[in-house]
């Protein structure tokens, strides 16, 4: 089985991430551990998504790259913040993990699901996603490199279907 | 205690001695405070990002572990990104400190009360969340210990609430191009891309 975790890890150290700041979700889990685990990598864990926002364009201003791990709610967290992002065009890097989507048990996370991309689309943000586990990250690379190489701030969505969703209730 | 310092001396005595530090300030009255400083390439003013500014600085201070990182901003938007200060307690970089000027006013908006003058201790607040080096000022002496303070690279973050008189200050407006500002403090650094 592909381990797209470590795949997503390898792109953003072959692309010289050192700031990872996340919010948890299961879907990041391993990905968050391993950012922990790599002395050239600070793993910051946030109270609030828009803390991430504004913390690694900080790291941008210091001269290091960064990647804020959130789950699909987060994203309407970061709205006004995102306004930083977009008038001083900072490259942000975002991996989102997709809740209210495929097989999603919990109705409470499915409003925010739903309006995930049109959110982060409506404050300028390039939407991206991954829906397999074979090119998880090469997608995460390519978008990598359009947010730090080419400056655009992206967004890559990590699909449920991928993730697996949550099982509450058999 | 209701001794109360003058903004644009405190920012003023904070600045006079600066050398390489960079400093991020929240918007509104503070970014006008720092202008009025003087401006500098290492100044990063907000203009809006309303909460964001001790996480700008956060960001600043890991990238550049050897350049102190000051940031300069109001209560309202100190209050409005409290759980910062649990994310810089954890963090723990010795390079950043946040003085938060504090008239216990939304002065910009029309003046409404801030939760700051209805009990709310920001220090204590600080100091909750794993920053130990956190204090309330009200006088000259303990400013430029301060400012002494987050001239150098200590082994934690360090907090000031300086509380201030509301103020009839002429707004100074520094440039509102965020894009170019951001490149002008990277190429402070060296970085010359985006």
């Amino acid at each position: 089985m592909s381990d797209w975790p470590a795949d997503i890890f390898a792109a953003l150290k072959a692309l010289d991430v050192r700031q990872v700041a996340y919010v948890p979700d299961s879907g990041h889990a391993r990905l968050i551990r391993l950012a922990h685990d790599d002395p050239s990598m600070r793993a910051v864990k946030l109270t609030t998504e828009e803390e991430g926002v504004a913390l690694l364009a900080g790291a941008w201003l210091g001269g290091q790259r960064g990647v804020l791990l959130m789950q699909s709610s987060g994203v309407g967290n970061c709205i006004n913040m995102l306004s930083l992002t977009r008038i001083c065009r900072f490259p942000l890097l975002a991996l989102v993990t997709m809740r209210g989507e495929h097989a999603e048990f919990n109705s409470w996370q499915v409003p925010m699901g739903a309006a995930t991309e049109a959110a982060l689309r409506l404050t300028d943000m390039q939407v991206v996603r991954a829906e397999s586990p074979h090119d998880a990250g090469e997608i995460v690379q390519a978008a990598a490199r359009m947010a730090f190489v080419g400056g655009t701030a992206t967004a890559v969505l990590l699909s449920q279907r991928l993730v697996g969703a949550k099982v509450f209730v058999p | 205690m209701s001794a109360q310092l003058e903004r644009r001396a405190v920012v003023a005595q904070m600045l006079a001695q600066r050398g390489d530090m960079a400093v991020v300030s929240g918007l509104g009255a503070p970014t006008y405070d720092v202008a009025a400083a003087g401006d500098h390439d290492r100044n990063f003013y907000l203009w809006g990002a309303m909460g964001g500014a001790a996480m700008i600085g956060l960001g600043l201070a890991l990238a550049q572990p050897d350049v102190p990182v000051l940031v300069i901003t109001g209560d309202g938007e100190m209050l409005m990104g409290l759980g910062s200060f649990a994310t810089i307690g954890v963090q723990r970089p010795g390079n950043l400190s946040i003085l938060i000027l504090d008239n216990e006013l939304y002065e910009e908006t029309g003046a409404q009360p801030t939760h700051t003058a209805l009990g709310v201790d920001l220090a204590a607040v600080a100091i909750g969340c794993g920053i130990a080096d956190a204090q309330t000022i009200r006088a000259a002496d303990s400013l430029a210990a301060f400012a002494a303070r987050a001239r150098r690279l200590g082994n934690a973050p360090a907090v000031a609430v300086v509380k201030i008189a509301p103020s009839s200050a002429a707004k100074a407006l520094p440039s509102r191009d965020g894009a170019w500002i951001k490149r002008r403090m990277r190429a402070s650094f060296g970085l010359t891309d985006a």
